[in-house]
């Protein structure tokens, strides 16, 4: 808007004041000076929501890999259990029901477990050296299924009972649908962690933009005096708190990220323990894959945007306050 | 008296069509539900004009900059700004006027955590202009207010004298199409006095209209300008 440099000339003659030395170039200060932002604190709220971000992102991740691994192992598969009961050879019975098994299309391995395996299941329940001679033990079958073929249940019920009436197939229904429930609830868990880290770091960032609004307001009021339009102030500040946000994310997503990192060591250090046995049983060895790691990375970045965003957002609002 | 267009002068087509450069009719200004301070004020500031405005401590003269500036809205009346009505225009369109008008104000409003220089060069800055395209010029215009060997000092470090020039090289060094100062000569010497009064002139003969708002009845008298004379929130304007 301002003249053009035909229109401008000299706006006063100086001769022999005018300083011989050509000009040097200028190292120019930030518009807005970084001491006059509290980024320290901003850093720190940002680094705790990213690494609280990050721990719940990864035990949903871990979670979620390990019932799916379960699942589809529980799924391949079903079991049929054959009581013993009065009048009846129960190996007879195990035979006939294995038999009937094979000829049914979609099971591609039947294996009947012997007395001794069947007994062994009972050991962490009845103890190790018991005689199970005199006990009415029951024997189980696992059958196989062909992963894509679809298998009729109710044909496969109908041909157990046939060949033993004290037989009964289990599905793993019921453990399928816990096991979902359960994953479902903690990834529902997990999202909600999520969106009240989230919005925590929202509502930080924004009281950290009006505190340092309010510190710079006299040079936002000199902005406006000297034509500078509210994007251009906006960015000045935008790229302080852009910068703050990265510099947070990056600490608590590395932090979060060595964490799952050495888990596998730390879970090591408990193995052969109860809890870390139990721990290993449902989440297997404890290591994040590398999608999980990007995963974590990304959210990173997310955080830093969100800090980015909100940070405009009442950067603008300020704005048309001041103005 | 106001100054004629001068033939010679090189300005741009558009610039010579505005023939004012502020219009106002019948504006009127209170501050929340108080009594009215500026009333039924209606003038024109031509292109190229020079003017003083005085008059009394608490006639308004700081508010009628303020609103010469679109840092106040009239409460009531029309505002044109370089044929613009102040009223239809956006934020974006504000801060495009700004950059064609320089202000002078008595708190000098200079930015502490930046050298003179790089205060005088802010209007360059804020348009986006490479810095090594205007050093010259913002070295030249410090020498000339007798800055040229404070330009890396910060302002906290500068007298009052010395803060007011640095305010004053900083609202002309973009020769703007409108000048506005309170108090200019306030904080200075009479010498250093006649010298920024020169400067504004100056900008004057190179096509700023300018409007200075002042009590100095001495500076008045250095130079036969057109006078603004706020009494009682009404205006009287002598040619």
């Amino acid at each position: 808007m301002n003249r053009t440099d035909k229109e401008r000339g000299v706006l006063m003659d100086l001769g022999h004041d005018r300083p011989q030395v050509p000009a040097r170039a200028r190292n120019l200060s930030p518009i807005v000076p970084r001491a006059s932002i509290a980024g320290r604190a901003l850093v720190a709220v940002v680094a705790m929501m990213t690494f609280l971000a990050s721990i719940t992102t990864g035990a949903v991740l871990l979670i979620s890999a390990s019932a799916a691994e379960w699942q589809s192992e529980v799924a391949s598969e079903i079991t049929i259990q054959v009581r013993a009961v009065a009048g009846r050879d129960i190996e007879r019975d195990v035979v006939a029901v294995a038999e009937a098994m094979r000829t049914q299309p979609g099971i591609v391995e039947v294996r009947p477990f012997t007395k001794a395996e069947s007994g062994k299941l009972l050991e962490p329940w009845l103890g190790a050296g018991l005689s199970l001679d005199d006990l009415p033990v029951p024997r189980v079958i696992i059958a196989r299924l062909s992963p894509g073929t679809p298998l009729d249940l109710a044909e496969l019920r109908r041909r157990v009972s046939a060949a033993a009436p004290s037989a009964s197939v289990d599905d793993h229904r019921a453990w399928i649908e816990r096991m979902r429930s359960m994953t479902g609830a903690t990834v529902i868990a997990g999202l909600g962690i999520l969106a009240l880290v989230i919005i925590t770091t929202i509502i930080s960032v924004s009281f950290a933009t009006r505190g340092a609004m309010a510190a710079n307001r006299p040079i936002v009021e000199v902005l406006h005096f000297v034509g500078a339009g509210d994007r251009y102030i906006a960015n000045h500040f935008l790229r302080h708190f852009l910068r703050l946000g990265l510099e947070g994310g990056v600490i608590g997503g590395g932090i979060a990220m060595l964490v799952f990192g050495f888990s596998e060591s730390i879970a090591s250090w408990f193995s052969g323990t109860p809890v870390g046995d139990q721990f290993a049983a449902l989440l297997g060895t404890f290591s994040l894959r590398p999608q999980g790691y990007l995963a974590l990375a990304v959210q990173t970045v997310l955080i830093a945007a969100i800090t980015a965003w909100s940070s405009r957002r009442t950067l603008f609002a300020t704005l048309d306050e001041i103005d | 008296m106001a100054a004629d267009v001068a033939p010679c002068n090189p300005l741009s087509r558009q610039r010579r069509t505005e023939l004012n450069v502020v219009r106002f009719e019948n504006v009127g200004l209170r501050y929340g539900l108080g009594p009215e301070i500026l009333r039924d004020l209606n003038f024109q500031i031509p292109a190229h004009s020079f003017q003083f405005l005085t008059g009394p401590s608490g006639a308004g003269k700081t508010s009628l900059l303020r609103l010469l500036f679109l840092s106040l809205r009239p409460t009531r009346g029309l505002v044109t700004l370089f044929g613009n009505d102040v009223s239809q225009l956006g934020k974006d369109e504000i801060a495009q006027l700004r950059q064609r008008i320089g202000i002078v104000l008595q708190d000098f409003r200079l930015l502490d955590h930046m050298t003179t220089y790089e205060n005088v060069a802010l209007p360059f800055r804020v348009t986006g202009r490479e810095e090594s395209s205007y050093r010259r010029e913002v070295i030249d215009l410090l020498k000339w207010v007798g800055l040229g060997e404070r330009m890396d000092a910060l302002p906290p470090v500068l007298s009052g004298g010395e803060k007011q020039r640095a305010a004053i090289a900083r609202a002309v060094i973009a020769r703007p199409h409108l000048l506005l100062a309170d108090e200019p000569t306030g904080n200075v010497d009479p010498t250093l006095g006649r010298r920024l009064l020169r400067l504004f002139i100056e900008l004057n003969k190179s096509g700023t209209a300018v409007i200075i708002a002042t009590h100095d009845i001495t500076l008045m008298d250095q130079y036969e300008a057109r006078r603004l004379v706020l009494h009682q929130g009404r205006l009287h304007v002598y040619e």
